[in-house]
């Protein structure tokens, strides 16, 4: 089948809905395809809160200067002051759909503090904000009444000569195969977690909208920074809310110091997430962990306090762990999160494609930078899929129907179709997608981690060529067309793989450290070289083109980062 | 540890019949259910298939029936399980499309019939709308509802009753009538009175049992119940009537006196229909007595009915305080 819409937003957590409900707003036909319902989005697991300088006698200048700060003076600040200036009434319109954040005694608006701000400015819901945003806005897109594909996989991009106009994807449950023009195509379609083993991310976190639009030629940039989020669960990964350290909990070493207050005197465990990350893995490697782990407490804060606001970690705690947080501290270490980068986009969620946009965790504004400050992932998700849903939409409207704009939606179907076919009919030569995978995750996290070196950057080059051999081996064992998750996961598999590779050589390249991005071969920030984007230029069987773009200054000089 | 997972299996593209297919593995002991299936489907047989994605109790992707009954894989720790095998089944009251996957496209739609998002009155606020904290804390519960369908697989009264809406819905309407903000709780209520509504709920508690984030979805649909009885809303309902005469009859004699709550809870032409049991009743000595017995301190129990309702607390509603002109 042939589907055809002026608008598809691929993605359906908060970026995405926000996109398509915008869209549907400004009066355009509008699709959203996601391969999980909506609900199951990956937006759902934030935890601590949004941000926005709402309160009496906070600023957005404040807020700005945080996350550029925050940043290390890699994001660009024209984008940052957008969030900054539009997120109080973001925060308000989440508030008027429905959302029930937490209010002070007055019954307004309540606050919590988070890791790199200077004010209490974030908003929440107990410890399940991105959950109550996220039912939120599957209500208001209910509402509206946007058409959604739902359970379906996108497997590429319709484009040619530099312009996209739909996408190729599979309905999950019947395996079929089909494509949907459309004049504009949104990508939201969230992290790539999945990439590094192990992560706090979910399953579905593949980079999937990153590596396709990377293949059809968009750009990516800040590659090289991926947060390492510093409360992550022992075993299992699982994250544990910035919010607890917000709401008072302590970081402790083996022998029981708030070691913070080393590296962070006057922010303690509220420095951000790069400094903490950075601090919590020395100390656990010069020996004063426990168990390659250091113990956040929380026992001060009262069982009455962290049932109301931090209930969720609380049970995630003692069920994943078998820690109770009302007695016990709790063994964490820097796990995986977050990249920084991602698609770059222009303040509207444009790409270096036509027709192409990007909005959430897989674009790359640049607002974060080198490091994203906790409870501004949220915001930003709000703010740009709002933008680039304006955008697309107006697009949308300078072109003619798809059909007649565009006609390459069947010889696109037809290539992925055989494309799939030659997958199923590999034949088993003892290469699993899983294992694949395993082997890159567990080694990105040991050479693209929180510390880097050119050694184990290059080793990672190399092993990276050698696993993209291996995955071109790799056999899907499920022949069968309805709700095959083997073929999807081996589909999913190539996606990660060139988003590693883009991870690495953006890493190498990075000569300097900041933000998330510590070399331990260059431990200083070098503004005078690498005051500049890395940017990535997907070419076919060779290494991608390098470019270097400016980072954007507006009002905020770089200065020294102490927390 | 070793686990042996007996799993229902179904691949509509072959013989198209359910079957089990045993795995005995070695897993670690702090692996859950999902992480053991995660392990089938990786290692020993591709062909699984089960949704699943964030593996900590937040996506509502991977309910299923463990032992026969309903919860996230992600939250069922194998070392907690005692039973030599542990049987895996899809989510019941929903057909399968394959293995442990059902179709939830019924189970959107009864979601999408509640009108489920905020239905507010009059302007919008330029800031935000000022409401009590604890009204906006007692949403928290009801948020909290990941739409995994663990409560719906389990629902008794839909097992018998496809058109009743269902746990997870009412517990979304139950929501929005509480949310201060929302001003449309008498269609809502109203919606919830006809047919497939609070009433059809045959009070099971097994949707308070299965549901993994502590949400209660009876206990909502209870409380939706009283407040359509304390509204007037459900005065021609038997469900309603029923309600009513029990309360009526236990808090003035301290006993339920069982003709009496037959004559006050239906209506004559109902009445009628009961002639012949009551008839076989009497015959065989088995009609309760038509003056009731009151027990000897029913004054207590008449008490303990006045206190209960005494610290009900009214909903709070922005539209009705603003129509009543009192400050918020």
């Amino acid at each position: 089948m042939i589907y055809k819409h002026d608008v598809l937003v691929v993605g359906a957590g908060l970026a995405g809905m926000r996109a398509a409900i915008e869209a549907h707003n400004q009066g355009v036909d509008v699709a959203i395809v996601s391969k999980v319902y909506p609900v199951r989005s990956h937006s759902n697991a934030a935890q601590g809160g949004i941000n926005a300088a709402l309160g009496e006698g906070d600023t957005w200048e404040s807020h700005g200067y945080d996350t550029v700060k925050g940043s290390d003076y890699l994001g660009d600040q024209d984008a940052i002051e957008i969030l900054a200036r539009e997120a109080p009434a973001a925060v308000l319109e989440l508030e008027h759909w429905g959302v029930n954040f937490s209010r002070d005694e007055t019954g307004h608006l309540g606050t919590r503090n988070f890791g790199g701000a200077s004010q209490a400015r974030t908003f929440f819901v107990a410890d399940i904000t991105g959950q109550a945003l996220l039912q939120v806005m599957f209500e208001q897109l209910v509402r509206v009444g946007v058409r959604m594909y739902n359970e379906w996989f996108v497997t590429s991009l319709i484009e040619s000569e530099g312009v996209v106009r739909g996408i190729v994807g599979m309905d999950i449950r019947s395996g079929q195969l089909h494509a949907i023009q459309a004049k504009a195509v949104v990508l939201a379609t969230g992290g790539m977690g999945r990439v590094f083993e192990p992560s706090t991310n979910a399953l579905i976190n593949t980079g999937d909208g990153m590596a396709i639009a990377y293949r059809a030629g968009a750009r990516l940039m800040d590659m090289e920074m991926m947060q390492y989020h510093p409360t992550t669960l022992k075993g299992s990964g699982a994250l544990l809310t910035e919010g607890a350290r917000g709401e008072g909990a302590y970081l402790l070493n083996a022998e029981g110091d708030r070691f913070m207050k080393k590296y962070a005197p006057n922010k303690l465990e509220l420095a951000s997430r790069d400094v903490v990350s950075r601090a919590e893995q020395t100390e656990i490697n010069e020996g004063r962990g426990v168990d390659n782990c250091v113990l956040l407490d929380c026992r001060h804060l009262g069982k009455d306090l962290i049932m109301r606001k931090l209930g969720q970690i609380h049970e995630l705690a003692l069920e994943l762990a078998g820690v109770d947080i009302v007695e016990q501290p709790v063994p964490v270490r820097p796990g995986f999160h977050y990249p920084m980068g991602g698609i770059k986009t222009d303040v509207d969620g444009k790409t270096t494609l036509d027709g192409l946009y990007a909005a959430g965790e897989c674009a790359c504004v640049s607002i974060h930078g080198g490091n994203r400050l906790g409870a501004n992932s949220l915001l930003d998700t709000v703010i740009f899929g709002r933008r680039a849903g304006a955008a697309a939409s107006e697009h949308s409207r300078s072109l003619p129907s798809p059909s007649d704009s565009f006609p390459l939606g069947e010889a696109a179907l037809e290539q992925e179709t055989s494309r799939i076919r030659a997958l199923l009919d590999r034949p088993y030569v003892g290469e699993l997608a899983a294992k694949v995978r395993w082997d890159m995750g567990v080694n990105m996290v040991k050479h693209c981690g929180v510390f880097r070196d050119a050694d184990g950057l290059s080793e990672m080059g190399d092993l990276l060529q050698s696993l993209q051999d291996r995955a071109t081996r790799v056999h899907v064992g499920d022949k069968g067309r309805v709700f095959n998750t083997n073929l999807t996961s081996v589909l999913e598999l190539q996606f990660m793989l060139d988003l590693a590779v883009a991870v690495q050589i953006t890493a190498l390249t990075r000569t300097e450290s900041r933000g998330a991005h510590t070399r331990t071969d260059y431990p200083e920030r070098d503004d005078e070289h690498w005051l500049k984007h890395i940017q990535l230029q997907y070419r076919p069987n060779e290494a991608p083109e390098i470019h270097f773009t400016p980072v954007t200054m507006t009002r905020w000089e770089p200065q020294v980062r102490s927390y | 540890m070793d686990v042996q997972l007996k799993v229902r299996r179904q691949n509509p593209e072959a013989e198209g019949t359910p079957y089990w297919k045993e795995y005995a593995l070695e897993v670690p002991d702090h692996f859950t259910l999902l992480d053991a299936l995660i392990q089938v489907r990786e290692e020993v047989d591709e062909t699984l298939s089960l949704r699943c994605s964030c593996r900590s109790h937040i996506c509502g992707s991977c309910s299923m029936r463990v032992n026969g009954h309903a919860n996230l894989a992600c939250k069922t720790k194998l070392s907690d399980i005692h039973s030599d095998t542990v049987t895996v089944e899809p989510m019941g009251n929903m057909p399968v499309i394959k293995d442990l996957v059902v179709d939830l496209e019924p189970f959107w739609k009864k979601l999408y019939s509640i009108d489920p998002y905020l239905q507010p009155a009059g302007e919008v606020p330029e800031r935000e709308y000022v409401v009590p904290a604890d009204s906006m804390l007692h949403l928290d519960g009801v948020v909290n509802c990941i739409m995994c369908g663990a409560c719906v697989s389990d629902c008794e009264s839909l097992s018998v009753n496809p058109i009743f809406i269902g746990p997870t819905a009412f517990a979304k309407e139950y929501r929005f009538i509480m949310d201060p903000r929302d001003a449309a709780d008498t269609q809502r209520l109203m919606q919830m009175n006809g047919p497939g509504g609070v009433w059809d709920c045959t009070h099971c508690f097994q949707c308070v049992e299965v549901c993994p984030k502590d949400v209660a979805p009876m206990d909502r649909i209870m409380a939706m119940r009283k407040m359509l009885v304390d509204d007037g809303l459900a005065e021609k309902h038997n469900g309603a009537r029923r309600q009513k005469a029990f309360t009526d009859i236990v808090g003035r004699y301290g006993r339920l006196d069982e003709t009496r709550y037959l004559m006050k809870s239906v209506t004559m032409v109902e009445l009628a229909g009961y002639a012949k049991v009551g008839l076989r009743s009497m015959t065989h000595g088995k009609l309760p007595p038509l003056r009731p017995h009151r027990i000897p301190d029913a004054a207590r129990i008449r008490r303990i009915f006045e206190r209960t309702r005494s610290t009900q607390r009214r909903r709070f509603k922005l539209h009705q305080q603003a129509q009543e002109g009192s400050p918020v």
